[in-house]
């Protein structure tokens, strides 16, 4: 009640509450800080590049070896994939953190133009967003790429004839109807893990509080 | 009850239409920092006045409470007791998304490290206050290029923080903090930064802008060039206002120096 009064009397006064920007301006502001960052944000999607391009090799493999594979071997492949992706996101999180604190005194100036904290959190994920988008789709080409390499190299299919050693075929499946199946496995897991990674760093980055501008130590 | 309710109306006259003379009341106001086990007592019961188009310079000694006084009322920190009125608003009631409009549109900030931000042109520094305050692009993009021509810098409307001068970007800085047409231009350390004669520049640009667009100005600040362009110096030692003084008092005692 009397908490609702003095709001009145606030608005009296002119003061609102501050209206939320579009997602269009946090596409914008993710967009040059991409940008001029682009060294570090190579880096950062490195790693979530890297663990999607063994993922997609994995896949192929396992495609290509089809019902030959050994549960044991399948069993060990998949535990070496969720943990190649486990450090990927341990990675990310590290990178995103540090990126958080460099832009300590950005994000307090930011705050007092009149940033909302949202706004803070919506630019991190997006940011994120696309770049593990990006970074998957190029880490599924170059890993399917090197797995039909790496077949054709030592000859897999010529040399274990079908029906011995080999039942299945350099075929990237499909997903629900859609083709090349693990291209949006790849991208879907890796665009998933990269934002689930920066979630708490972009939090942390939205705490930051205002008077964080003044500071002349970071 | 009876006695509150022509205080209440008072208030509510004050607060609508024409303000108060006032842009900062502060009243009583403490802070403690909890250090580990030792609680810290930044301000121990400050209050101070200060009038619409007032240019104030706060100064102290590091250590001495005047950047937490300086956070309190610039909208940045909230006091453990004591209430600070902003523009006859108290910062007490605001919620988040309250204050965060309130910075937006009656503050405006200068930082000893000029805070541009980076992947911005100075067009787009200037104009980000105005798009945090949901202007539109076309009318943002004007008022800047307006408070860039103010601030002589209408020749590098699109240049990056990094390709200008320390002067240049506090300039730009300068400009950004108007951009909203605020009530209050805090400035801390504003010429923290920057040489002798840029700094001289500097706080001669801020006394001309708290004249021509009639913003008040709170500085905190260590350097003894501010004293000449203050109207009012407020000196802030162990948590306490140590003492106050007019500009006009401070001429007369430095004219009697100069003639004898």
């Amino acid at each position: 009640m009397s908490a609702n009064n003095l709001a009145h009397i606030a608005a009296d006064r002119g003061i609102k509450k501050q209206v939320a920007l579009p997602l269009s301006k946090a596409v914008e502001f993710a967009w040059k800080s991409v940008r001029i960052r682009f060294a570090r944000s190579l880096i950062t999607a490195g790693g979530i590049f890297l663990g999607i391009a063994f993922l997609a090799s994995i896949l192929l493999d396992k495609s290509v070896k089809g019902a030959d594979i050994e549960p044991s071997e399948a069993a060990r492949l998949n535990w070496l994939v969720a943990l190649s992706l486990a450090v990927c996101v341990v990675g990310i999180t590290n990178s995103m953190l540090m990126s958080v604190s460099e832009r300590f005194r950005e994000i307090g100036t930011m705050k007092c133009l009149g940033a909302l904290s949202q706004f803070i959190v919506k630019i991190f994920m997006i940011e994120a967003i696309a770049m593990g988008a990006i970074a998957s789709g190029f880490g599924w080409a170059v890993g399917t790429l090197l797995m039909i390499l790496t077949k054709i190299v030592i000859g897999v299919p010529k040399t274990a004839p079908p029906g011995t050693t080999w039942h299945g075929s350099l075929d990237i499946g499909d997903l629900f109807g859609l083709p090349f199946g693990s291209f949006w496995v790849c991208v879907g897991l890796g665009t998933l893990l990269t934002a689930i990674a920066t979630y708490i760093p972009a939090r942390q980055a939205a705490n930051i509080p205002p008077a964080a501008a003044l500071r002349t130590d970071v | 009850m009876s006695t509150q309710a022509p205080e209440a109306s008072e208030q509510s006259v004050r607060g609508s239409g024409s303000r108060t003379e006032y842009v900062v009341r502060a009243k009583d106001v403490t802070k403690v920092f909890k250090m580990g086990n030792e609680e810290v007592h930044a301000l121990k019961g400050i209050s101070l006045d200060i009038k619409r188009g007032e240019y104030i310079s706060i100064m102290g000694p590091s250590g001495s409470g005047k950047s937490t006084f300086f956070n309190m009322i610039g909208g940045l920190d909230k006091p453990n007791s004591g209430t600070v009125f902003i523009n006859d608003v108290d910062m007490a009631q605001l919620d988040a998304q309250e204050l965060a409009f309130l910075r937006c549109h009656t503050i405006g900030y200068i930082f000893q490290t000029f805070n541009l931000i980076p992947v911005m042109t100075a067009l787009e520094n200037v104009m980000l206050p105005t798009v945090f305050a949901g202007m539109p692009a076309e009318e943002g993009q004007n008022r800047a290029i307006e408070l860039l021509n103010m601030v002589e810098l209408g020749h590098r409307l699109h240049n990056k923080p990094s390709q200008l001068s320390g002067g240049q970007q506090q300039r730009v800085a300068i400009a950004r903090s108007l951009a909203n047409r605020p009530s209050i231009v805090l400035a801390d350390e504003p010429t923290g930064n920057l040489d002798e004669k840029t700094g001289i520049a500097i706080i001669s640009l801020l006394r001309e802008l708290n004249k021509k667009e009639n913003v008040t100005i709170i500085s905190a600040t260590h350097d003894h060039k501010m004293v000449d362009v203050s109207d009012r110096i407020v000196w802030i030692r162990d948590g306490r206002v140590d003492k106050i003084e007019n500009r006009a008092d401070i001429e007369i005692s430095v004219g009697s120096i100069g003639h004898h």
